[in-house]
């Protein structure tokens, strides 16, 4: 391998002259990278040729641009390094974009080179040319655009830098065609050091001690935790867990922190938000000091603004200065990084020998007792019809004492997935949070799957989900990549069919999944397993048979088509006025007319 | 909402950026994106040697709007810096302005007479019109480019604010 790299490459004084295509595996290689995927295509052969005379790198050719985006994404979110990703120019980098807006908004960190025309063509409206880094400027953390192949080994590392450090995020690398041709000098990532990019991590002693202060002195205290826990990497979930227990206070979280803090301790009240559970809910709206870690207190978080936990002092921790104070006044901002946040946090704790008042939490807490006994998450049982729900617990009951990672498509699905499974551990838990993006789970599991080859990868997924990102069962089958996806089949775009039972009067307009394949001929067809399951009685066994496969497997679970997800806050509405399964309660009045115009 | 929250204020920022392809469009797009005001722009390289341009914005918004504004711009890889000179406060702001009045005779005459009451230069000049470069606030300039409306004001062109901070210390 040195000698083939010799052969190839001149080390001169300054540096190591290789062609632009070169620098882009040379560069992956220095970065640590084992795994890429993507689509070739005109703009990215010479790339595509330096691939094919390495074997450092392996390559994972997805059917479609947009599912190379999220299997990086679930590559990365399960091993906590970057995704990358490699597609052409034009149509090649427009179908990665909602990829790449979803890592925005999930603050996931991606690179993603895309082949350009040659520079001279730029502009010219060449042959699968597009304006990528124009396209992709507001739905990446940066993007660049490489006309000089001498930048391009600075401006690699550069990427790997940026997607990594701060608030993580995609980053695209657009390389014209003759750039990638051209000859140049490859600098290493050790003499890179980015010009003004130096986010803020440590966080200021007063606040320190301020945070800790209000958090002692208070009577109602709550964690309000999300993914910036799991961002920052598993020592933020350890100091999450130890602070957790000196303190005693409950702990919270939005749907991206599920496993940050563990779901079988009693300090856990469960998911918040729209379908959050009615304890963590209620103890947020009725908290007297707030410490949100992590999170950015997102419309599906808050509710009604003006009625968002109306009697508390709130502290908010988040390594992007833009998120605080963005849709909720804070009183105590801290800029940094969670991990050193918290563990600053435990030292001062400690060094000022603080406590909580003990007979305040008493009562908190017997106050949260009397929620949970609530059972919001309660459904009606049934012997004849696979319910969602229990479809959910058999299937977690059955995977949960393994290796097991659990990725999700968006809808109903998702949110009884996200209320049924019980996470232990972080990174175990992929989901598209922030732009909500149907097709995300099963590409997701096949990025799970390559970073943990031995792990058990489900995809939870609803009939209609699955259908946007289908194809990439091909790619499952060529990388022997054993996913299995679960289908919860309603037969309806559930969600959209839930809002329309509560908002529109009941009229489904083209929410029912009309002309629908057969899955398992389907799974057949694509050389996977596939297995149906209509029966309640059945479940388990076809559950453990999808298990003990060691190929891609479709699940399709015919489940109750009238089912909605509860509890909900209706849009529009505050935390106090959720809305539970078995309220009888006209829908169509909880949500008031201003509710409606909300998403 | 409390009434102070929903104030509208205006604020001049000054933003030190990596003098790059696309750094003026990632600070458009972040205002139009999510949906700020911009009142004014001026963006212009200020070090050949280290490639670096300020751009001056004049906004408005709520304050928590203005937070949000210098967070996000600060946010901006390319960008080096962030000053709200509206919230440090002594500050200069300054803008250059051409008016070109057209008219004879006792407006022609008024026009001039103005022009020097306001300091402004005359920079062109034919037989029935003038070109005049006036400098200043922004209100001076709205107040000089009024008064020229019926003496036969033609058109005029303004650069925008340029803002600095007083004293010694730079941004």
């Amino acid at each position: 391998m040195t000698t083939a790299t010799a052969s190839a490459a001149t080390a001169t004084p300054t540096g190591t002259k290789m062609t632009g295509a070169e620098m882009v595996i040379k560069a992956f290689a220095d970065q640590g990278v084992a795994h890429i995927f993507g689509y070739p295509g005109g703009a990215v052969l010479p790339i595509y040729d330096a691939l094919f005379l390495q074997d450092q790198i392996e390559h994972i050719l997805v059917r479609h641009e947009q599912a190379a985006v999220h299997a990086a994404e679930g590559y990365a979110r399960s091993s906590g390094k970057v995704g990358v990703v490699l597609v052409t120019s034009g149509p090649g980098a427009t179908n990665a974009v909602t990829g790449l807006a979803d890592a925005l908004m999930d603050s996931i960190p991606i690179v993603c080179i895309s082949g350009q025309v040659a520079t001279h063509l730029i502009g010219n409206d060449a042959f699968q040319e597009c304006d990528t880094v124009g396209i992709t400027r507001p739905c990446t953390k940066h993007n660049y655009l490489v006309r000089d192949v001498n930048d391009l080994a600075r401006v690699l590392h550069e990427a790997f830098y940026v997607a990594q450090n701060g608030r993580p995020g995609p980053v695209v690398v657009d390389i014209p065609k003759d750039v990638q041709f051209a000859t140049g000098t490859y600098v290493g990532r050790e003499n890179i050091q980015h010009k003004t990019y130096r986010p803020k991590l440590e966080a200021e002693d007063a606040q320190i001690n301020a945070a800790v202060e209000m958090i002692a002195s208070a009577k109602k205290p709550i964690f309000y935790t999300g993914g910036g826990v799991i961002n920052s990497g598993p020592e933020a979930s350890r100091l999450l867990r130890a602070f957790a227990r000196e303190t005693g206070v409950p702990v919270t979280s939005t749907l991206m922190g599920l496993g940050a803090f563990p779901a079988s301790d009693p300090q856990w009240l469960g998911m918040l938000g729209m379908h959050g559970t009615y304890e963590a809910n209620l103890a947020m709206h009725d908290c007297d000091v707030m410490v949100c870690i992590g999170a950015r207190f997102d419309d599906r978080i808050t509710g009604r603004l003006d009625a968002f936990a109306p009697h508390s002092k709130k502290i908010h921790i988040d390594i992007d200065p833009s998120s605080i104070n963005k849709n909720v006044k804070v009183d105590l901002p801290i800029v940094g990084d969670v991990a050193r946040v918290l563990g600053a946090m435990s030292r001062a704790w400690a060094a000022k020998g603080l406590s909580t008042d003990k007979a305040a939490l008493t009562a908190w807490w017997a106050q949260i007792d009397r929620w949970r006994s609530r059972q919001c998450l309660a459904y009606r049982a049934s012997d004849t019809i696979i319910k969602p729900q229990y479809a959910i617990e058999r299937l977690y009951n059955a995977v949960k004492d393994k290796d097991v990672y659990i990725t999700t498509e968006v809808g109903q699905h998702q949110m009884w997935a996200a209320q049924f499974c019980h996470f232990e551990e972080p990174n175990r838990w992929l989901t598209s949070g922030g732009l909500g993006t149907m097709g995300y789970g099963l590409p997701a599991a096949i990025g799970a799957q390559k970073a943990h080859p031995g792990a058990l990868v489900v995809d939870i997924a609803g009939e209609a989900s699955i259908q946007m990102n289908m194809q990439e069962m091909s790619t499952a089958m060529q990388f022997d990549l054993p996913v299995k996806v679960f289908i919860l089949n309603n037969k309806y775009m559930g969600m959209v069919r839930q809002w329309q039972e509560l908002l529109h009067g009941g009229r489904y307009s083209h929410s029912y999944s009309e002309a629908l394949p057969d899955f398992v001929k389907l799974a057949d067809a694509f050389g996977g397993v596939g297995i149906r399951c209509d029966k309640p009685a059945d479940l388990d066994a076809a559950i453990q048979e999808m298990i003990s496969v060691k190929r891609p497997v479709i699940f399709d679970c015919i489940v109750d088509q009238q089912e909605n997800c509860f509890p909900m806050i209706p849009s529009g509405r505050a935390h106090n006025e959720m809305i539970l399964g078995d309220m009888a309660v006209d829908l169509d009045e909880a949500i008031t007319d201003e509710g409606k115009m909300l998403v | 909402m409390p009434e102070a929250q929903e104030r509208i204020e205006r604020h001049t920022l000054s933003v030190l950026v990596d003098n790059e392809p696309g750094v003026l469009a990632r600070v458009i797009g972040l205002f139009s994106g999510r949906g700020y005001n911009i009142d004014s722009l001026t963006v212009s390289e200020v070090s050949a040697e280290s490639h670096l341009s300020r751009i001056t914005i004049v906004t408005t918004g709520t304050p928590m709007v203005i937070e949000q504004i210098r967070n996000q711009l600060d946010r901006l890889v390319p960008v080096h810096r962030v000053q709200d000179l509206t919230v440090e406060g002594h500050y200069l702001e300054r803008e250059l302005a051409m008016v070109k009045v057209r008219g004879t005779g006792e407006a022609r005459s008024e026009a001039l007479r103005l022009a020097e009451a306001f300091r402004a230069r005359v920079i062109d000049a034919t037989r029935e019109s003038f070109v005049f470069e006036i400098t200043g606030k922004s209100d001076k300039i709205d107040q000089f480019a009024h008064l020229m409306e019926p003496l036969g004001l033609v058109e005029v062109a303004r650069t925008g604010v340029v803002a600095i901070s007083r004293g010694p210390t730079a941004l």
